[in-house]
């Protein structure tokens, strides 16, 4: 074994920084086998867990409804979405394998408090509506924050956000379908309708994060592109899609202040209440605590699943063992 | 009201119920699952399922109105099917008792005149719900002893349902209902005997329920599956979703 000096080492690193960086530069891909810094290891591995972890417990709030779907037609169309979040969940937890991460130690960040997920999903779902309105609004603003992802400097996660994307887009047509058929149905459905948006608009604006000015985490990331644009920039583009398509559904934007800014070219809204956004971050949302203990419980619950399962293929490949021994003894023989 | 329908109608809504309140009660395990594969697997289930069931109920009728509008009496799904999720082996002893009956039933019927082409589209999806269930089965009932206890529990709990499935159905006569008992037991016994659990020796009917849920007649927990799974559709009548 070679001993290396520090100055040597500090030679090969500068090396390899130079590497990594010429190659974010070029919008070339960053491939598991590439030497990358520890920090952008640690902002990926972060990013993607949090992306996975809201996969997984945002099956919750649309789950509360499949038992109770009005048609068989939506009830499929609302069981297929939430097997996809499952599916994703899956290819971003692999993603995050790709960096030396197991999908075990991310889950018991999880239901440790330890690694966050996307604070929308502790808003409760309290009508039929608001299965289309999580599909119009926050799949429509997911689509927006993770479009550019499409293009991250990390490859596995740029190949996963790919297939995600389609099937966002897909889940936020259905969406919108869902909620243009109540607010075209009877009253009691358009009041449906509206006071779903109601609800969802706001917290939908605050998935954006918090304003440029105090996101925390932007500037090295969008250096690294693994981010692209700004959270205000996404917002923005956001509310200037939403507004025609909510005219579209025949439903209004809880907003006074909403209007077009014919100057720049895009809609001023109002002022978002950040006290709530970050006091749900904190934990005091309506759904904070139920949705962590309904995931924690299913892990718990099912303990002695993967337990039963370690211990047969250990049978298994036990009984395999001694079967290829015994026929190699008996070749011999 | 009882289920009087007969003939080709009847028979839809025999094979449809079953598919209909087993997709549902499967969905009921969303978000709820012990591993994410089970969470894809399960609901993969359940709209296999209810695919054949809204085939299946729009030969009967308008697929929403059966689904929605009837009353418990009228379902003729087998009681097997109905019974709550339980724990996960409680799921997987139904899913291995109802597919493999399944799948051996849509076997008969392939060449069925009217339900033909369903069945053999609907047996592809079946033998893979089929192996799913055999799959678990091998794995909990040869893992650990707290699995194979589990296992165990389920079988000697379900068994009392098993007997009605093969109780003639009117509109299904291609099927020959013993000899589908024949394979389906054997079947069966393979897998738990592989799966070092004991077929349980109770009886495969219950005393009463002369029957059972082919003539309408249900257990508690489905009158309550039904008041959640009705319950929007029947607030808003005439309304379109």
């Amino acid at each position: 074994m070679t001993t290396v000096t520090d100055a040597g080492q500090t030679a090969v690193d500068a090396d390899r920084t130079a590497v990594f960086d010429a190659a974010v530069a070029a919008d070339e891909r960053i491939e598991p086998r590439d030497w990358m810094p520890d920090a952008y290891r640690a902002t990926l591995v972060r990013q993607i867990a949090q992306h996975a972890h809201s996969e997984i417990i945002g099956m919750q709030p649309e789950a509360n409804w499949i038992t109770r779907a009005p048609s068989l037609r939506r009830k499929a169309i609302l069981i297929a979405k939430v097997q996809d979040e499952a599916g994703h969940g899956l290819y971003l937890y692999s993603a995050a394998e790709t960096l030396g991460t197991s999908r075990e130690e991310l889950l018991d960040k999880l239901h440790a408090g330890r690694q966050k997920y996307s604070s929308i999903f502790n808003y409760p779902t309290l009508t039929w509506a608001d299965v289309g309105a999580i599909g119009w609004l926050v799949d429509g603003a997911a689509i927006t924050n993770q479009v550019p992802i499409c293009r991250c400097s990390y490859g596995p996660y740029a190949r996963a956000m790919v297939r995600i994307c389609k099937e966002e887009s897909f889940h936020q047509r259905q969406g919108f379908e869902l909620l243009l058929t109540l607010s075209r149905g009877t009253e009691a459905q358009h009041a449906m309708a509206q006071d779903a948006v109601n609800r969802w608009w706001w917290p939908s604006l605050m998935m954006f994060g918090p304003p440029d000015d105090e996101s925390s985490h932007s500037a090295q990331s969008m250096a690294w592109k693994i981010k692209r644009h700004s959270n205000d920039e996404l917002r923005q583009r956001f509310v200037d899609i939403a507004v025609p398509q909510a005219e579209a559904l025949g439903l209004t934007l809880p907003d006074p202040d909403l209007k077009w800014n014919e100057e720049r070219g895009q809609h001023d809204f109002g002022a978002i209440d950040w006290t709530e956004f970050w006091d749900v971050l904190k934990g005091n949302g309506p759904c904070n605590e139920q949705r962590i203990t309904q995931r924690r419980t299913a892990h718990e619950d099912g303990a002695w699943v993967r337990d039963a399962a370690a211990a047969h293929a250990a049978k298994h490949t036990e009984r395999t063992t001694a079967r290829s021994a015994q026929n190699e003894q008996e070749a011999t023989a | 009201m009882t289920a009087t329908v007969s003939g080709t109608t009847g028979a839809a809504l025999v094979l449809g119920d079953d598919a209909l309140v087993l997709s549902h009660r499967l969905a009921e395990w969303a978000g709820h699952a012990p591993v994410l594969e089970e969470e894809v697997a399960l609901a993969n289930i359940a709209l296999d399922l209810l695919g054949q069931a809204r085939v299946l109920l729009s030969m009967a009728g308008d697929e929403d109105e059966l689904a929605y509008l009837r009353e418990e009496r009228a379902f003729r799904n087998l009681q097997l099917v109905e019974q709550p999720n339980g724990d996960f082996a409680h799921t997987i002893v139904r899913q291995l008792l109802f597919s493999t009956y399944q799948r051996f039933l849509y076997e008969a019927l392939a060449g069925d005149r009217v339900f033909g082409p369903l069945a053999a589209k609907a047996v592809k999806e079946v033998a893979y719900h089929q192996d799913h269930a055999e799959q678990w089965t091998l794995r909990l009932g040869d893992g650990t002893d707290e699995s194979q206890a589990r296992m165990q529990r389920g079988l000697d709990a379900l068994w009392r349902y098993t007997g009605e499935m093969f109780r003639p159905v009117d509109g299904l006569e291609s099927v020959k209902w013993q000899e589908l008992e024949a394979r389906w037991s054997s079947s069966v016994t393979s897998v738990i005997e592989r799966a070092t659990l004991r077929v349980p020796e109770g009886p495969r009917t219950g005393a009463w329920a002369a029957g059972a849920g082919r003539e309408g007649l249900h257990t508690e927990p489905f009158g309550r599956m039904l008041a959640e799974m009705q319950h929007l559709h029947r607030s808003h009548p005439g309304a379109s979703w």
